[in-house]
């Protein structure tokens, strides 16, 4: 498991490429860019990545980082691949309720179960 | 609680007492547990220049008045957001990141309830034309989520005339942790 900056983790298991967000709190604009930059350097190494974001440790975010995952997933349709999300607290989820984002996310309840439908042919 | 009541509480200025509910100003029903107590409550004004690490300081008090009122992980949750995406609102809308202008924040914390009152030095906003981040082409936006969300986690939101102020209050809920969680 590499330590990509303070902010992630990356690893990788069955084609997939995991990353853990390893902060509680994602607030700051600055972190969020710093994820930002981070992310988009992963999804271009090599077009077609099953990407998985595990929110496993946040407990707390704000709506920057919902744009955030608006623009990763653009960059990982824009190469070929393929996103999940998992491991999202309920008080998270219910943001992403709140917004409507469970309708463009592809939300698991945990990082096996993303990385077994990412596996998974396309329909 | 009355519109501009938190207003006369701190004596602020009259011309942005001038309230009015924004449409859906009150989203969902809420519950208030216990009697309403009457304690006297906390009041903080704090002036804040507009860059995203200067909310720290107030954001750390706010939450240890949470702590120490033993308002719930819920309450805590949702006051916390709404002051996040009001002030990001604030400096990037009103001071346009501008880090010399300022934010004001004032708030009163009761035992019943949080009231935060945020102005900016901006020339203001229509929330009632804000586009819904919910529809259509607007989900695929990386911005325009923070209003929906104050409105979704405070009680009371609602904005004076000229729109560079908002009034947002929030009472003691009691705790529904464990509401619907539904992920594949």
């Amino acid at each position: 498991m590499a330590q990509m900056s303070p902010r992630i983790t990356v690893s990788y298991a069955d084609q997939a490429t995991i990353v853990t967000f390893t902060d509680e709190k994602i607030l700051e604009e600055k972190d969020v860019r710093e994820l930002e930059q981070a992310l988009a350097s992963l999804i271009e190494q090599a077009d077609g990545i099953a990407l998985v974001l595990d929110f496993s440790n946040v407990q707390f975010m704000s709506s920057a980082v919902l744009g955030l995952l608006i623009k990763v997933s653009k960059r990982v349709y824009e190469h070929e691949g393929r996103l999940a999300l998992c491991a999202i607290g309920p008080k998270i989820y219910e943001i992403f309720k709140i917004t409507r984002l469970t309708k463009i996310f592809d939300i698991y309840k945990d990082v096996d179960t993303a990385i077994e439908r990412l596996a998974e042919p396309e329909q | 609680m009355r519109p501009g009541l938190l207003a006369a509480v701190l004596n602020y200025p009259s011309p942005t007492c001038a309230f009015r509910l924004s449409a859906g100003g009150i989203n969902r029903g809420f519950v208030i547990s216990g009697p309403m107590k009457l304690d006297k409550p906390t009041k903080r004004t704090m002036l804040v220049d507009s860059n995203t690490a200067a909310i720290e300081e107030p954001r750390k008090w706010l939450l240890s008045q949470l702590q120490q009122l033993d308002y719930g992980d819920d309450d805590v949750f949702a006051v916390h957001l709404a002051f996040q995406e009001a002030f990001y609102n604030a400096i990037r809308h009103g001071s346009e990141m501008n880090s010399k202008k300022k934010v004001k924040i004032e708030c009163l914390i009761a035992s019943d309830r949080i009231e935060i009152l945020m102005t900016d030095t901006g020339g203001g906003f229509d929330p009632d034309v804000v586009p819904d981040c919910r529809i259509g082409e607007n989900l695929y936006k990386t911005e325009g989520r923070g209003l929906l969300l104050m409105r979704s986690y405070m009680d009371i939101v609602e904005f004076n005339e000229i729109g560079n102020s908002v009034h947002m209050v929030r009472y003691r809920h009691e705790s529904n942790s464990s509401s619907s969680h539904i992920q594949r």
